[in-house]
């Protein structure tokens, strides 16, 4: 499938899940669809029918609360079936409100408390590194999950380590639940500080897949050092009345507005 | 027995290195004490499998279980304090959430930190770690079961957290033989008056209190409960059948360590309203600890066999007091 056709498919699913479960995070799931499409159809190498190899890239989805869309290229990808998004954020499922890698096949590991996933992609990368390993991890982090100061510490030991198996991308959507991340605890300026950590950043428009492409390239060629990609994206992304409002950072939305969600994104190119 | 003294943080780094030869794919990760948690024996011998992860205690055990997650065994350790207080978060959602295998190995734990003071003593690690579901918790006595309780850990899948004190401690159980299992409780002196039970740099304490009541002719039970969770429920049951007070001595608040899980186990057993047993716990009451030398703050404290001793004539014989030969 081309990756165009992955992330629209992948954008049905999340709003899907979400109006059926009746809750979740669409605005930050919508804006990271198109970085986590171009890694799980193109870049990672991970199978269905090894979801467990030693040697497998890592997938680390730091902003936990976009499962949807993990959940959603997992089921593309085979990993489970597609149906099984029905149960998404329910009782007696595993597809669980943030990623459970204990049940769900694929899920390299538990998130949802900000600023851990990072740390732990570091920990995969860091044992890559010791042990001689040619896997690469890559984390999807959100711009308000900066604002956790856990983050700048592995920041700082991925930098220490040297660690440029680790490809990091930031969700730069500027929204967080309380609004912009401007007005509430600014992290700007991202690439600035990411550059004083000791990072290879390379800032691209987060929906354009050619520079996502790009970006992947040039973080693998890049030695001795992490890689952040700080991608512009817009929360929300092909939903019109998702985007760039905060109010859809945790909201499902009703049976008309579904509707009028799923028309938009199957009209998208 | 007891002529000999080690602490704990001793027979931990040098049974790092013996685990590092048996399993090629164990890490030990450490936050700027490497001198003083003793990973440092361990980062000499296997300086490729030793990761510093500088003053950052949250990160460090995300990274351990980020490690954890790529077939690898992760001992990881700082002062109790930092470990199980300010990674405690880090420990809940990506160490024990996913049921990681990461060893969480603290040391200086408890009022015997001496002159640092209260902002390192850390007196509620054991809640903090007994309550996260899934953890393991241990609190052994002496260098022997330090061991025996690192070894355990390796070869078990899961976390556990390993609470080791400051302090030099009298070697009881044997390094090399001394084996350890989930709910490991040992008596290591039989009685029927009352029993004693402790965990960490207790075991002189107790004696002390068994010969004060042997002075006085009557036997007292010595339980060392290095298994903190799960607790061995037998040595308590026996413990309400056989004797008439329970003991429990903890560096450690008596609020969420040894002493509430054992009132906790008491309650469910659900057998002391048919035989009444006093419960006596000795440990830091609902208090912050102090500067000073580890043996001021245990007197100060009550950590000395006269006022336990006293405690447990109050509760159990109060018509004795005026006879009790101290």
């Amino acid at each position: 499938m081309e990756t165009k056709d992955f992330a629209k498919n992948m954008r049905k699913l999340i709003v899907e899940a979400i109006y059926n479960s009746g809750s979740g995070h669409p605005g930050g799931s919508l804006s990271c669809t198109d970085i986590v499409s171009v890694l799980f159809n193109e870049e990672m190498n991970k199978s269905p029918e090894c979801p467990k190899d030693p040697d497998r890239d890592r997938f680390v989805l730091s902003k936990g609360h976009a499962s949807a869309t993990l959940y959603a290229a997992l089921a593309l990808k085979g990993f489970f079936p597609t149906e099984e998004m029905k149960t998404f954020r329910k009782i007696g499922g595993r597809l669980e409100g943030h990623p459970d890698m204990k049940y769900i096949p694929g899920v390299d590991m538990s998130t949802g408390s900000l600023g851990q996933g990072i740390s732990t992609a570091c920990g995969m990368a860091v044992s890559g590194k010791r042990l001689n390993k040619d896997y690469r991890v890559y984390a999807v982090m959100g711009d308000g999950e900066l604002e956790e100061g856990q983050c700048w510490e592995a920041f700082m030991f991925a930098a220490h380590y040297k660690l440029d198996n680790l490809c990091v991308f930031i969700d730069f959507n500027g929204l967080q639940i309380d609004g912009e991340i401007t007005k509430v605890m600014s992290p700007l300026p991202i690439p600035e500080k990411m550059k004083a950590f000791g990072f290879n950043v390379i800032e691209i428009d987060g929906h354009n897949l050619d520079e996502i492409r790009a970006a992947l390239k040039n973080a693998k060629e890049t030695k001795g050092m992490p890689t952040a990609v700080v991608c512009h994206t817009v929360k929300g992304k092909g939903v019109s009345f998702m985007e760039n409002a905060a109010g859809w950072h945790g909201t499902a939305p009703n049976k008309e507005q579904y509707e009028q969600a799923i028309k938009e994104i199957e009209a998208n190119g | 027995m007891a002529d000999n003294m080690k602490a704990q943080r001793d027979a931990y780094g040098e049974v790092l290195v013996e685990l590092g030869k048996k399993y090629p794919n164990m890490f030990v990760l450490d936050a700027d004490l490497t001198k003083s948690t003793k990973t440092v024996t361990f980062q000499k011998e296997f300086p490729k499998r030793h990761i510093n992860c500088g003053i950052a205690e949250g990160n460090m055990m995300a990274v351990a279980a980020g490690i954890s997650t790529c077939d690898n065994i992760v001992f990881a350790s700082s002062f109790a304090m930092f470990a199980a207080g300010r990674a405690y978060e880090q420990i809940r959602n990506s160490i024990c959430y996913p049921h990681n295998n990461v060893k969480v190995v603290a040391t200086h734990a408890g009022l015997t930190v001496g002159e640092d003071g209260a902002t390192h003593q850390c007196l509620e690690d054991l809640g903090l770690m007994r309550s996260i579901p899934g953890m393991v918790v241990l609190a052994p006595s002496d260098s022997g079961s330090t061991k025996a309780a690192c070894r355990f850990a390796a070869e078990y899948d899961g976390p556990v957290y390993i609470r080791l004190g400051r302090l030099p401690l009298p070697c009881v159980n044997d390094e090399e033989n001394y084996k350890f299992e989930l709910g490991q409780a040992d008596v290591v002196a039989d009685g029927d008056f009352a029993t004693v039970m402790f965990c960490g740099p207790f075991y002189s304490l107790a004696m002390e209190v068994r010969e004060l009541f042997a002075k006085n002719g009557l036997n007292i039970r010595v339980v060392d409960v290095p298994c903190i969770k799960p607790m061995n429920q037998e040595v308590v049951k026996n413990a309400i059948y056989d004797t008439k007070a329970i003991v429990t001595i903890e560096d450690h608040n008596i609020y969420g360590g040894l002493g509430s899980a054992v009132a906790e186990t008491i309650a469910e057993l659900n057998i002391s309203n048919r035989r009444p047993t006093e419960l006596i716990r000795i440990g830091a009451e609902d208090k912050f600890g102090k500067s000073g030398s580890p043996k001021e703050l245990l007197a100060a404290y009550g950590f000395t066999a006269e006022a336990i001793a006293k405690k447990i004539i109050a509760a159990v014989c109060p018509e004795f007091e005026g006879e009790f030969k101290f």
